[in-house]
């Protein structure tokens, strides 16, 4: 197996999440698409690891899960305030500190 | 009939060759990795937000199976229990709990779509152009899988810091959300 295999999938799948939090305006599937990007680095950190023969990239990529995990749940704490005290979730009408 | 027959080939399957176990290897990640953009282009595309977050869990089953092909046998089963088991349902919760609010009309405009869709090419043409570059042709050594216990020792010895740092990290973030969150 090739190592740039793994990097390119990684890379599209980057791109994806960014094209998700760019332009959904739903407040969960932001986060979803944050999610996904944090998947690719993921797998560029595995993929890295088993190139080089050295277990920090795996380490490293528990790390990365376990903050996910930790901004998920801000994350959403922060969608459901938004939700209970505006009624909607639509990112683009969030604009109470626009000049 | 059947069944002497599977067995056989499993017995065989252990005498194969390391091309062959390459081959197999690289079908396995041609099929995850298929599956994998298609359900991620799905997940930002889709209308509907309860099919977004399946979606994902596909995608995230798919990076714990890449991980398995990669040998890191441990990361990929956490993956699994954290994402998909943990994450996933906090998703799927936050979607109820707003539900009603968008309903289906995720409706993007045309010229948001176009921007997001440019930047989301530009990155993907840089960083594959990089790539492209610089691991041209190289090649993934490791044949066996790293055992979990040298990555438990790694990360209570070697890494004991900044472990400790998101212990307090996921403290802050489960009181914060707790906060953040309650109604008064």
């Amino acid at each position: 197996m090739f190592l740039n295999q793994f990097l390119l999938l990684s890379a599209a799948l980057f791109a994806i999440g960014v094209y998700g939090v760019l332009a959904r305006r739903n407040g969960v599937l932001v986060l979803m698409s944050i999610e996904l990007i944090l998947n690719a680095v993921n797998i560029n950190l595995v993929a890295f690891a088993a190139f080089g023969n050295s277990l920090a990239g795996e380490v490293f990529t528990l790390f990365v899960i376990a903050i996910a995990a930790a901004e998920v749940g801000v994350g959403l704490a922060m969608v459901l305030l938004l939700y209970r005290n505006s009624r909607n979730i639509d990112l683009s009408r969030i604009d109470l500190m626009r000049g | 009939m059947s069944r002497p027959f599977l067995l056989a080939a499993l017995a065989e399957f252990d005498r194969l060759d390391g091309g062959e176990v390459l081959v197999a290897q690289n079908i396995a990640f041609a099929v995850v990795a298929v599956t994998m953009l298609v359900s991620a282009v799905r997940m930002v595309t889709t209308r509907n937000v309860v099919h977004a977050a399946l979606y994902l869990v596909i995608v995230l089953a798919g990076a714990a199976g890449l991980f398995i092909l990669l040998g890191a046998e441990f990361v990929g089963v956490t993956q699994v229990l954290v994402y998909i088991g943990a994450i996933v349902v906090l998703f799927l919760f936050g979607i109820m709990l707003t539900k009603g609010s968008f309903g289906d009309d995720d409706g993007v405009e045309g010229e948001q779509r176009l921007m997001a869709g440019l930047v989301g090419a530009l990155v993907l043409c840089v960083t594959g152009g990089a790539l492209i570059d610089t691991f041209g042709g190289a090649e993934l050594s490791r044949a066996e899988p790293s055992l979990t216990a040298d990555v438990s020792d790694m990360i209570f010895s070697q890494y004991i810091v900044p472990f400790e740092a998101v212990s307090v990290l996921l403290l802050a973030a489960l009181i914060g959300a707790v906060v953040v969150a309650r109604k008064d």
